[in-house]
């Protein structure tokens, strides 16, 4: 499954008040100024609860956060690591 | 303290109406409310409206030298009047007052604009000097009284409020956009700078004439800071035995007044040693004022109470509610004249109001202390962050953040990402702004919500750039706390704390504040001392908390900082205030057209539905709705409220022809 799409309806309506033309799958959202560090929190916060599951504090980090490839990434591994678990 | 206005013609003489200069007039009522005059000739006119605090009954403005070809109106209070008197004295100078006023008119025949370097106080003044067709304008060294100008035709326009110069009809009134990207990036306009388009701050510490075509704007003062080879020798005892010394000084001169001084105090270490060493050395019978909040996070009732306590002095306190607060907001913006980005000015303008109505005029503050003795977390945050720039990589470096932030810094996550932020920008320590950018380009974010009109009138300006240009010589040889105080002060105190949360707050209700902390010599004192001993290890404020270790309690010396600040989103949307609804509703947003009305209307909807509203989103909220309050109140709907005229107690015409076009309460001089 493609995260993408709602992850970016997300950070348009939270973040960018709905002006999201200069955003494309790779921007980096801490570049552009797009999120700053409590943005960071509302959207760990948003997808722990939307896709179940938990982000670790060690995993805060731009590599897992900062461009929508990369939070749909991130999830991905996520959750294919916790079906592993069970 | 009083407000001051007038109207100068530049080219040829021409008459004067006192119809207008007494509507421009009628705006300060507020700042001068005892009594009026006016000087008027066929070259000028200025008025002065009066806040009576020395010689009360023989100091009527406009006041003249001997030979009446000098005039003066005077906005402040020069603290060592009484040592200036005396040498003028000595050097023939007669005096027919008993005021600070007549001071400066005759340092300012013996010393033109070096006067300047004389005083010691808080001042806007205007002298006309009819002889030589000459009109000479100044403030204070840091901007604690105001004064704005703007040419409209053949006529140079000043007033200490921008009110005031709206009040001419004859000038045009619009925002300039340029300001308002300034706002929303340093929390105020840049020194010379307003939120409207042709209307100029005389920037602090600075002078403007005008003799002919010949108009001179000049800096005589700046805030300072030594090179190592120009610092103090003294140990850090003899620094805190001298800084004392003149701090006592600066309350002893600023307790100097024909009507009874009280004192703020919040609790913090600042206005506790102010009220403690006035207490203690000058006034035993003192009163002192507070901010309570309903907010239980932002009140410091718990340290009032103890000092209050402990020194016996009289105490009343306002209680800032979310409702009060949220229902001031327009009001305390007529008085700002800019738009504010957080809500501290309204418990402040509430204060105020307590004060005067307990019959003070004058208050104490602690205002400066955080700036020249280096109390800020931002300068904190900047020695943590140079000295992690040494190592970027360092993963122990960065945890001193914690020191500051202990409250943040214990829930992990927030670590973590707050870590990320003080980490932008590491890599460059050698720019200008390297203590300041990272806050100013997050500020800088709510600009994503103007209206294409706004960008499109701003896209090729560089805020940064402006500011860039105008930093004295010598700031990038200073040391990295020196630029950030640096920045610090010449910005956000004195354009913002001095006029939002200082003079305008305080004189809507016709009160006077001193502010012994900035006191020029302690400043440039302060200014010579090295930065390791203005903050030690971590510890801020070293050199304070070791003047006052022997009389404050160390519940108050070694407490938490408290930043002061007021509650937005709980002020603003929860309390159903039609205003906010009006100002923020599609069609004012469309029809003002500085902001973009469906992004608006999204960050209105979700700091209704979220529990937790992030800094951001309160700020841009009160930078948007500020800037449409001020849009309606200056702008579209100037003269929708009614303010009365002054009429004037006292009129010195000496127009060439007679003209009956006024009236006044006593006697017209010719």
């Amino acid at each position: 499954m493609d995260y993408i799409k709602e992850l970016k309806e997300f950070v348009i309506n939270n973040f960018m008040f709905g002006q999201g033309d200069s955003l494309e799958n790779d921007t980096d959202f801490f570049d552009k100024g797009i999120i700053d560090s409590t943005g960071t929190l509302e959207l760990v916060s948003f997808i722990e609860e939307k896709y179940n599951i938990s982000v670790l504090d060690n995993e805060l980090i731009k590599e897992n956060l900062s461009s929508l490839t990369k939070v749909d990434e991130y999830i991905k591994k996520k959750l294919a690591s916790e079906s592993d678990n069970h | 303290m009083c407000g001051i206005t007038g109207i100068l013609n530049l080219t040829e003489p021409n008459i004067i109406s006192v119809d207008v200069i007494s509507k421009m007039s009628g705006h300060l009522n507020h700042r001068g409310p005892n009594e009026s005059g006016l000087y008027i000739d066929d070259w000028i006119g200025i008025a002065q409206t009066r806040l009576s605090i020395i010689d009360l009954t023989g100091g009527t403005q406009p006041i003249h030298n001997e030979d009446k070809t000098l005039w003066i109106v005077f906005n402040g209070e020069i603290y060592n009047y009484i040592e200036l008197k005396n040498s003028l004295i000595k050097l023939g100078h007669k005096f027919y007052t008993n005021t600070d006023t007549e001071i400066i008119l005759h340092l300012y025949e013996e010393k033109q604009e070096n006067c300047l370097h004389m005083l010691n106080g808080q001042f806007a003044f205007t002298i006309w000097d009819s002889i030589n067709r000459k009109i000479f304008i100044a403030r204070d060294r840091v901007g604690k009284k105001p004064l704005y100008y703007t040419v409209c035709g053949d006529q140079f326009i000043f007033a200490s409020e921008i009110k005031a110069i709206f009040a001419n009809n004859k000038v045009k009134r619009e925002l300039d956009a340029k300001g308002i990207d300034q706002v929303f990036t340093f929390w105020t306009t840049l020194p010379g700078r307003t939120s409207f388009k042709d209307i100029k701050e005389l920037p602090a510490g600075s002078y403007l004439s005008i003799t002919g075509n010949n108009v001179i704007v000049k800096q005589y003062w700046d805030f300072d800071f030594a090179l190592p080879n120009e610092l103090t020798n003294c140990n850090s005892d003899e620094i805190t035995s001298y800084s004392k010394e003149l701090l006592l000084d600066s309350i002893g001169i600023r307790l100097r007044a024909d009507v009874p001084v009280g004192c703020y105090l919040s609790g913090g270490l600042d206005s506790s040693g102010i009220t403690t060493f006035v207490k203690n050395n000058f006034n035993n019978q003192l009163n002192t004022f507070g901010i309570r909040f309903e907010d239980v996070d932002f009140d410091e009732g718990q340290y009032q109470k103890e000092m209050v306590s402990k020194l016996h002095v009289e105490h009343k306190e306002i209680l800032a509610t979310n409702k009060n607060i949220g229902e001031l907001v327009p009001e305390v913006i007529w008085h700002t004249e800019i738009p504010l980005l957080r809500l501290s000015p309204v418990p402040l303008y509430m204060l105020s109001e307590l004060v005067n109505q307990s019959g003070f005029r004058v208050v104490l503050t602690g205002e400066g202390a955080d700036e020249i003795f280096g109390g800020y977390n931002i300068f904190r945050e900047t020695l943590i962050r140079s000295f992690w720039a040494k190592y970027p990589n360092s993963t122990m470096r960065p945890r001193l953040l914690d020191k500051l932030y202990p409250y943040i810094f214990k829930d992990k996550r927030s670590k973590a990402t707050l870590n990320s932020f003080f980490k932008i920008g590491i890599d460059q320590p050698a720019t200008p702004f390297f203590s300041h950018l990272i806050r100013w380009n997050n500020t800088a974010r709510i600009k994503r919500f103007f209206s294409e009109n706004i960008t499109s009138s701003t896209q090729d300006y560089d805020t940064l750039l402006e500011l860039k240009d105008n930093l004295p010589e010598k700031f990038n040889k200073w040391d990295a706390l020196s630029k950030a105080q640096y920045l610090e002060m010449k910005i956000f105190m004195s354009d913002y704390l001095l006029s939002s949360q200082g003079d305008r707050v305080a004189m809507a209700h016709s009160l006077e504040i001193r502010m012994p902390y900035l006191d020029y010599r302690l400043i440039e004192f302060m200014g010579k001392v090295p930065s390791y001993l203005k903050i030690r290890g971590l510890n801020e404020k070293f050199i304070l908390k070791k003047i006052y270790k022997d009389v404050l309690p160390q519940s108050i010396l070694n407490r938490p900082k408290h930043p002061y600040r007021a509650p937005i989103k709980n002020s603003l949307l929860n309390k159903n205030l039609q205003y906010v609804d009006y100002y923020l509703s599609d069609e004012k947003l469309k029809s003002y057209n500085l902001f973009n009305h469906s992004m608006v209307k999204i960050l209105k909807d979700k700091l209704t539905k979220s529990e937790n509203s992030s800094e951001f989103d309160n700020m841009a909220l009160v930078g948007i709705l500020t800037t449409q309050i001020l849009n309606d109140r200056f702008i579209e709907n100037f003269d929708a409220h009614m303010i009365k005229p002054s009429i004037f107690d006292i009129i010195f015409d000496r127009r060439s022809t007679t003209h009956y076009d006024y009236h006044s309460k006593k006697q017209n001089y010719s």
